[in-house]
């Protein structure tokens, strides 16, 4: 984390940017350090115990397991609620690449604990930016305190993915405020007994607003009113009717929600809704796609340990330990392969994330608009591509650290199948996988004559350009440089023929995406790589070869994918869209 | 005899503007009008009315200089000039009594067989004629302009039973080669053809949409584009031809259609419009129509009166399920819609269609002459039997009968089968007489469109075909989207350069799009920058100049033969032919620092060949390249063929069509020219002056940015094109050859390419058809 925190992404220069003078390296690793205590010391032990006790509705009252209230009063106590929150309204004001960071370990010790904070922190944004001065006053210290929590309600039993069918309905009080009614259904933190209020984000539709997506508002509903010192006051007219039975992330509550005649407020423009909840869709994905790589980097650590000590069988040629009754299970080259296509695909995912989390900021804070901007476009066209590839990944981890683990693995008692269980959700919620797919190719593609692809293209093209001569490179830049050919000959295939069929451009989406990753990380390697070589002579611990070494599998045995993604795509969609209906 | 003098008596927007083309054909004409009251001069009427033309957009003269072939004169003193007069045409006002106390005066000066005609749209022929003699009866008939006689193709002609049919002859064919007209033949009946159906048919629309509750915007956006109609639709077109001419029109249709004529349905001039006369609001010309631009700040905004209050509001875009329909079903589908789009769609049409169809044979000889009248004289991109065509006539006879409406003769009688069909490679219309004839195309009128119905292409790509149009010339026709000149069409011209020797004399680069090509295909070229695709750019870059070159140093010739827009690459695949054959209007241009490029295609290249090898150019090397330079740092487009020749796009000796269908059948003859003896161009090979020049266009340039009229960016622009046509790092003792200025061109294109402000420049020209002034 350090590495790419302080040496990958030095160029982008996070601490010159306002508001971030005062963490210098000494600072941010430090509270990486904390950070990282905090997580294996109070959140990971409660992992498994939290998995098992699940969550409990007893007369409408969400009981969370057992130790998560103390494990979230020390969380508040220590400030990290706040980490990520101006200093405005109480908080640290980190940037977001300490945030993802941080939302990476937090992941990685429990994921069901993260949600709780982590749509807080949602919550915090969203009112942020569009919120009044006065909800802003009374809404977000208590979220930055974590002694309130926050939701978004989009989801309702007949939609999901499709926003346009929502029928929460808000109608219009004289005193400006609004009365909700409605259900919505799974509401992750939607009641709970952590924090004193809980500050509800409800996608609604006002009586005479029009049809679809654009006739949708968001209002503020509290659990408790809150008087005018802040004080909490009468009981809202929301309640849990039920919370859902799950394949993972146990320890999160999911609320089916009802709103009978509750209290709300506009926050933003009326009809503006779907534009408000755009706005900290880039945020929201980045941390999606960080909760994938934090089970990812769980699985991993889970995995290494058992390798290096678990026996089985001998090594293929000469045993490595022929003392002992049979070789450490680290020496096998498939447990090998298995290990580092987690290990190189883990630290490139991290390193693009923190990427994409370091052009966030320059999206929020550089003084330049056109950087800004740059930055803006930048983020927007890669926050699809990390949120997909990065929680697919997390899957796949996890599903290879039981492997590793082999029957061990499949038992509950190592906690690896409940990785499996509890990355599974990320592919989905937060835009499932396919939607942001077709986001990438539909959307971002397009977007102003291809505008956004020139963030990312440009500085690599330049890149490989600049490094073709370098003999000591070329390892790494020249399969760089041959899969972003793929990548732009591909990105012209879906362009041309997307536009001449918007089902071309479907049936290449998922695939391409991948193909965006993939290219993206061989950039980001071949960077790292570059940074390491330079290290070779003072490498204390053997820290810069190890990343030379994961640097090489993934350009030998990582993106050679490219090819095979890159023929999938240009096959066309002849072989999807053709295929009857009714053969189905 | 042959006209060579036209007289034009009648000053006002018709008469000036028909003199106007008249002197842009290249003919002398004699423009009179009255004397006016106690006036100094006794011809300012007419001076002033040419005075007034220099300053009109769109501008009726070709070239301003075209206005010397004017004689401007008095209908006091000046009548016996019209004794030089072949054709006299009347445009003055719409009086009777006006224009036959005329008529006995210019009878009394002009030649013997002269021709006279009137302009009159409202007037029957069999009127204008009742007092004069069979003499004068012979040589008169009705030629009606549509307004603004340069732009307006239409040209109705209609005669009497005693007029000579040389004189009709004469004056068709004068109109169809010299003035570029479509002639339609109409007979002597109120509003010929383009007014009688054209003026139902607004009628119909505005009263309905006001009878059916439809606003003015969601009238025009159902009644223009989704049925092939210009997007003025309705009311933008009331708005541009004057809201006070409709109750004038309406009060002639009254007095001449017969008494159960079925535009009496629509005869009501609504309220709301007569208030809106009353109080000047007639239109674009007035204070405001049906739409008027309000100042709002620094933005102009388009509002868009209430049909019902009167009052304004700012226009809304309309979003009606019949319009998306129509989009991929056709005036169809737009039909059967059940909203209130498709409904009014149905209406107006079936209710104009009907009336259309019930005037065959009253008012035309064929359905042909009314689909032509309302195409040209309206428009719209099909006329009414092509529209029932494509509605199907039986399905659209059935509806009408559904709904208890009449059903016309000739459309019961078509039946099952269309308006037009194709037989034998030819295409034939349905004729009054219940048999299908062949269409008669005037001698020298060609069309790659006839060609296509008969053969198929010697090749074909999804950009460009090449086609065989007879008499040993070949014709690369391209047809991407707008025309836009991509690598499929560089393919084809190679194909072309394969093809073409031996079998043909030569190749004709022509199509029959509204442009011949808008230039490079800048989205593609976005796309390829946006993904740092440099080796494809610089690799179309490259291919586009070889085959262009290609082109121009192949063993046959090459005429080029554009109509409408020539941007871009569109321009610069002209200067490489070796000559020609332009539409009169023709919209010429390197326009590429509009997007912060400059040419790429040998466009530099060749306009400085072609101001090297000018005769009559000031001697050295320095005015060539500012010559040049000046042209395509400026973006100059030209606003016509003869303006074209001004900036060099056009040479002195390329040859002009007024008429555009005749403009491939002069190009093959200019090809079938040229192929005798041909042997290919050499390219000059200039000494440049080099940096010298440079400097020198760098300070002119640093001139206009201290004046404000150059940007930041159009100095860096302005920097590479420079170097350019400066010829690089050459010096005056050396000569550069068309290899080296294709290289230095290229590099030029790439550097620019690269940078973000010509993409910026890109993307704001994709996103809003609008240059941006970075």
């Amino acid at each position: 984390m350090r590495f790419v925190l302080h040496e990958l992404l030095a160029h982008e220069q996070i601490e010159a940017l306002p508001g971030n003078e005062d963490f210098t390296p000494d600072v941010l690793n430090a509270v990486l350090d904390e950070a990282g205590r905090f997580c294996s010391t109070v959140l990971q032990p409660l992992n498994r115990s939290g998995d098992e006790q699940g969550c409990r509705l007893e007369n409408g009252v969400v009981r969370t397991p057992d130790g998560f209230k103390q494990a979230y009063e020390d969380f508040i106590a220590a400030g990290w609620t706040g980490l990520a929150a101006d200093s405005e309204h109480g908080g640290q004001g980190l940037p977001a690449t300490m945030d993802a960071l941080f939302t990476e370990m937090l992941c990685s010790s429990n994921l069901s604990f993260a949600m709780y904070p982590g749509l807080s922190h949602g919550a915090y944004k969203l009112i942020r930016r569009h919120g009044n001065e006065e909800q802003k006053k009374t809404w977000l210290p208590p979220l930055v305190e974590g002694r309130w929590s926050g939701t978004m309600c989009l989801t309702e039993p007949q939609c999901g993915t499709d926003l346009g069918l929502i029928r929460a309905n808000a109608t219009p009080q004289t005193d400006g405020s609004y009365v909700i009614n409605g259900a919505k259904c799974f509401i992750s933190a939607g009641e709970h007994d952590l924090t004193e209020n809980i500050v509800h984000l409800v996608l609604a539709r006002t009586p005479d607003a029009p049809a679809g997506t654009r006739g949708l508002s968001v209002f503020l509903v509290p659990k408790f009113q809150v008087k005018a010192d802040g004080s909490i006051g009468a009981r809202n007219g929301v309640t849990c009717g039920s919370i859902e039975h799950k394949m993972g992330i146990n320890a999160s509550a999911t609320c089916t929600l009802n709103f009978d005649d509750a209290k709300g407020f506009l926050i933003g423009e009326l009809h503006q809704g779907m534009r408000a909840m755009f706005t900290m869709m880039n945020g929201a994905r980045l941390a999606v796609a960080v909760h994938g790589l934090g089970i990812a980097e769980a699985a991993y650590q889970g995995a290494v340990a058992y390798a290096k000590e678990r026996r089985q069988g001998r090594a293929l040629v000469t045993s490595q330990s022929p003392e002992e009754s049979a070789d450490l299970i680290l020496v096998h080259p498939d447990v090998r392969r298995m290990l580092l296509s987690m290990r190189s695909q883990i630290e490139g995912a991290r390193a693009l994330s923190s990427w994409v989390a370091a052009r966030y900021v320059h999206s929020q804070r550089n003084t330049d608009a056109r950087a800004r901007q740059d930055a803006d476009d930048f983020v927007s066209l890669l926050t699809p591509v990390i949120k997909a590839y990065c929680t697919d990944m997390g899957s796949e981890a996890a599903n290879l650290g039981v492997q590793i683990y082999g029957g061990h693995g499949y038992i509950r008692e190592h906690g690896m199948e409940q990785f499996v269980r509890d990355a599974r959700i990320c592919q989905i919620y937060e835009g499932s996988n396919g939607v942001q797919a077709m986001d990438l190719v539909g959307r971002k593609l397009p977007a102003h004559a291809g505008r956004y692809l020139r963030q990312f293209f440009q500085p690599v093209a330049a890149f490989i350009e600049s490094r073709a001569e370098d003999p000591a490179l070329a390892e790494f830049v020249g399969p760089l440089s041959k899969a972003f050919v793929r990548l732009q000959k591909a990105s012209a295939w879906v362009a041309a023929n997307g536009l001449r069929d918007a089902n071309e451009a479907g049936a290449a989406a998922s695939d391409y995406l991948r193909l965006f990753a993939l290219v993206a990380m061989a950039y980001l390697w071949a960077r790292m790589a570059e940074i390491a070589l330079a290290h070779q002579s003072s490498d204390d611990g053997g820290f810069y070869r190890a990343k030379l070494n994961t640097a090489r599998y993934f350009m030998q045995r990582v993106l050679p994918q490219s090819s095979a993604l890159f023929a999938c795509i240009v096959a066309g969609g002849e072989s999807i869209m053709g295929f009857d209906d009714d053969d189905f | 005899m042959s006209i060579n003098c036209v007289a034009v008596l009648g000053a006002g927007v018709m008469g000036s503007g028909i003199a106007a083309q008249v002197a842009n054909a290249g003919f002398d004409v004699i423009l009179l009008d009255i004397v006016p009251d106690g006036a100094n001069d006794r011809n300012a009427i007419a001076a002033g009315a040419v005075e007034k033309m220099l300053k009109t957009q769109p501008a009726p003269f070709m070239d301003p200089r075209n206005q010397r072939r004017i004689t401007v004169g008095n209908l006091e003193d000046d009548l016996g000039r019209l004794a030089q007069a072949d054709w006299i045409i009347e445009a003055v006002i719409e009086r009777l009594d006006v224009k036959r106390d005329l008529y006995k005066k210019v009878d009394a000066v002009r030649k013997p067989d002269s021709i006279v005609s009137s302009n009159t749209s409202t007037i029957p022929l069999q009127s204008l004629l009742e007092e004069m003699p069979e003499s004068f009866q012979r040589d008169f008939l009705i030629t009606h302009f549509f307004n603004p006689p340069r732009y307006m193709r239409l040209l109705e002609l209609v005669t009497g039973p005693g007029t000579r049919d040389e004189a009709a002859d004469e004056v068709r064919d004068f109109c169809d080669r010299a003035l570029g007209k479509g002639v339609v033949d109409c007979k002597d009946t109120p509003g010929f053809i383009g007014n009688r159906i054209g003026v139902y048919w607004l009628q119909c629309a505005v009263l309905e949409a006001m009878r059916q509750g439809l606003t003015v915007e969601e009238a025009d956006a159902v009644a223009g584009r989704p049925l092939g109609i210009p997007k003025t639709g309705v009311f933008g077109l009331m708005d541009l031809v004057g809201i006070d001419l409709m109750p004038h029109i309406m009060v002639s249709m009254d007095n001449l259609l017969s008494p159960d004529d079925a535009m009496r349905e629509y005869f009501d001039v609504p309220e709301l419009i007569k208030k809106m006369i009353a109080d000047g609001y007639t239109g674009r010309k007035g204070k405001g129509g049906f739409y008027r631009l309000q100042r709002d700040g620094a933005k102009r905004v388009k509002q868009a009166i209430d049909l019902v209050s009167g009052e304004y509001h700012d226009a809304g875009k309309v979003k009606l399920e019949s319009i998306d329909a129509a989009r991929s079903g056709g005036p169809r589908a737009l039909m059967e819609h059940p909203d209130k789009g498709g409904t009014y769609a149905w209406r107006i049409m079936a209710k104009t269609l009907a009336y259309a169809a019930s005037l065959v044979p009253e008012i035309a000889d064929d359905v042909i002459a009314v689909d032509e009248a309302m195409k040209l004289g309206y428009n719209w991109a099909q006329g009414p039997f092509e529209l029932m065509d494509r509605l199907g006539p039986s399905w659209f006879a059935g509806r009408l009968r559904d709904e208890g409406a009449q059903v016309p003769e000739l459309l019961e009688r078509v039946g099952e089968a269309r308006f037009y069909r194709i037989a034998d490679g030819r295409r034939q219309f349905f004729g009054t007489d219940g048999a299908y004839h062949d269409i008669q195309r005037p001698e020298g009128v060609e069309l790659l469109a006839d060609v296509k119905l008969r053969a198929e292409p010697l090749a074909v790509n999804g950009s460009a075909s090449l086609w065989d149009v007879g008499d040993g010339v070949a014709c690369l026709e391209f047809h991407s989207k707008m025309n836009a000149i991509d690598t499929d069409i560089m393919e084809m011209i190679r194909k072309a350069l394969a093809i073409v020797p031996g079998a043909f004399q030569g190749l004709v680069i022509y199509n029959e799009a509204a442009n011949f090509s808008v230039g490079a295909n800048l989205g593609l070229l976005m796309f390829a920058a946006n993904t740092a695709a440099w080796d494809d750019i610089e690799a179309t870059v490259r291919g586009g100049q070889q085959a262009f070159k290609a082109l121009k140093h192949a063993p046959f010739p090459v005429v080029g033969a554009p109509s409408g827009m020539a941007l871009g690459g569109g321009c610069e695949v002209l200067l490489h032919c070796d000559a020609v054959q332009a539409h009169a209007e023709i919209y010429m241009g390197l326009v590429e620092v509009g997007v912060g490029l400059i040419p790429g295609w040998g466009g530099c290249k060749e306009l400085l060949l072609r101001w090297w090898d000018n005769k009559r150019r000031p001697g050295g090397p320095m005015p060539v390249v500012s010559k040049a330079f000046e042209t395509i740092s400026m973006a100059r487009v030209s606003t016509s063929a003869a303006d074209a020749r001004r900036h060099l796009y056009l040479r002195p000796d390329d040859g002009i069509s007024m008429n555009r269908d005749r403009v491939l059948a002069d190009a093959k003859a200019r090809v079938i020219a040229l192929a005798e003896d041909y042997s290919p161009a050499e390219s000059p090979q200039p000494a440049l002056p080099g940096a010298t020049a440079k400097t020198a266009l760098q300070m002119a340039v640093d001139g206009f940015h201290k004046l404000g009229k150059a940007t930041d960016y159009d100095i860096v622009v302005a920097d590479a094109l420079a170097d350019v046509l400066s010829g690089g790092d050459t010096d005056i003792t050396e000569t550069i050859d068309e290899d080296e200025l294709m290289d230095l061109e290229r590099r030029a294109f790439m550097s620019l390419v690269k940078r973000p402000q010509t993409l910026a420049r890109i993307e704001h020209m994709l996103e809003t058809g609008k240059p941006l002034r970075n």
